[in-house]
């Protein structure tokens, strides 16, 4: 029977599909606890960053930098962290369509908007649809350094020290479980008003600075939106694995169900090529003996 | 004898935490050593070697490419930078940055077609969808 080797060889190209698709869960499966391991690992730096840029703030009140500064928006810039890699479900497409509605919403508003793209994905989107990308930093992959992210960071900074810009935004996934996941956009600059604990200010005591704390709060404030956005950028690898594992997961089981059923269509086409081969013997000893 | 808990972090991970009788630290202006109930200080380190001498006499050493020290009474906390920093290799990062994005957007327009995508997104998420009810009825 034609029909026979055809799905012998069908099944046997989804079997090995299979098996790559599963072989992709499991490494993203190993993945992820890596990927979180290092977002949980830069917590204590930006919470030690943070509560120095409060007492920073706090011993002068004089000194305003322009980064504590809220201004009039006239230009806003967004840094877009996505994934390098695809086959993760609608992880980024979920991320663009949040940022694009920001966008649109900016549009309307006669605010322009510039864009620092991180991840190849982003890139290649933006690319597609247009768009003022100012930088971009691609190929991170699965451990991002912080080195990685400064030159890309830089450029929105020094935009917004020159008044280019005058609010500073970051996209990215947000981690909630390994199921799910959600775009989300946060404001880096100006830095919001910074929850100073209220004892260290009833206390009354002050750094002693070397230099002095306007260097000083220079680079700590330059330090905490870097951490800022490297943390986003780990939690989106993260979230990368989870997605990757569970578009993986299904795909295994989707391919599962393919074989199943190509299966029964081999077994239904060699039993009827067996019967007819059968009514075919019956039939012409019929006509001999007859 | 009296000690000082001290933190070293990075924005990559914690380096080192623990007890000590003094540490010594690269600042800006000079090195300087740490002993138990210090003023509460802060400041710029460079590039240099962080040592920590723990209870038992016994000296750790941290390189660090820089990075800022806070002192409190019992507590040190030296956030260490991952990468060499200066002006010039900042400057030039930011440059490679940008040029990258130029090579990588090569004859792309600086205006986002807004509709495009939110067509195109529309359709992403339609044929996801599609996909996945195509999943349930099987």
């Amino acid at each position: 029977m034609a029909g026979d080797k055809e799905i012998l060889n069908k099944i046997r190209s989804v079997k090995n599909m299979q098996k790559i698709t599963s072989a992709m869960e499991m490494v993203a499966a190993s993945k992820i606890r890596k990927a979180k391991k290092q977002m949980n690992a830069s917590r204590p730096y930006a919470e030690r960053i943070r509560k120095v840029i409060g007492h920073l703030g706090a011993a002068n009140p004089d000194y305003k930098h322009p980064f504590l500064e809220e201004r009039e928006t006239k230009r806003v810039g967004i840094i877009v962290i996505s994934t390098d890699k695809g086959l993760c479900g609608g992880l980024n497409v979920n991320l663009f369509k949040c940022v694009i509605a920001e966008m649109s919403a900016y549009q309307e508003n006669k605010i322009d908007v510039d864009l620092v793209l991180v991840g190849s994905k982003s890139v290649q989107f933006f690319k597609r649809l247009g768009g003022k990308v100012v930088g971009t930093a691609t190929n991170l992959g699965d451990r991002p350094q912080v080195n990685d992210l400064i030159g890309a960071i830089k450029i929105m900074l020094d935009s917004y020290n020159e008044g280019n810009i005058d609010q500073l935004f970051l996209a990215h996934n947000e981690f909630i479980s390994t199921m799910s996941q959600k775009p989300k956009i946060k404001t880096l600059l100006p830095v919001s008003t910074i929850n100073e604990d209220s004892d260290s200010l009833q206390s009354h005591w002050d750094y002693i600075y070397e230099p002095d704390a306007i260097d000083l709060l220079d680079g700590v404030l330059m330090r905490y939106i870097e951490s800022q956005v490297y943390r986003g950028a780990t939690e989106n690898i993260a979230c990368e694995m989870a997605a990757k594992m569970v578009a993986m997961k299904s795909a295994t089981d989707n391919a599962g169900e393919i074989i199943d059923k190509l299966q029964l269509a081999y077994n239904k086409a060699r039993q009827a090529a067996i019967t007819q081969e059968i009514s075919e013997i019956v039939g012409g000893a019929a006509a001999v003996s007859g | 004898m009296s000690s000082i808990k001290i933190d070293i972090v990075s924005a990559e991970g914690e380096i080192y935490s623990g007890e000590a009788t003094m540490i010594y630290a690269p600042a800006k202006m000079g090195e300087v050593g740490i002993a138990p109930r210090h003023a509460p200080l802060l400041t710029a380190l460079k590039p240099g070697e962080v040592r920590v001498q723990d209870q038992d006499g016994k000296e750790r050493f941290f390189y660090i490419t820089g990075g800022v020290l806070e002192v409190q009474p019992h507590l040190v906390t030296v956030l260490a930078d991952t990468a060499l920093r200066g002006e010039e290799l900042d400057e030039a990062a930011a440059q490679e940055a940008q040029k990258q994005a130029e090579e990588a957007l090569k004859g792309a327009s600086a205006e986002t077609d807004i509709k495009r995508a939110q067509v195109e997104l529309v359709e992403a998420n339609a044929r996801y969808r599609a996909a996945q009810k195509l999943k349930g009825i099987k």
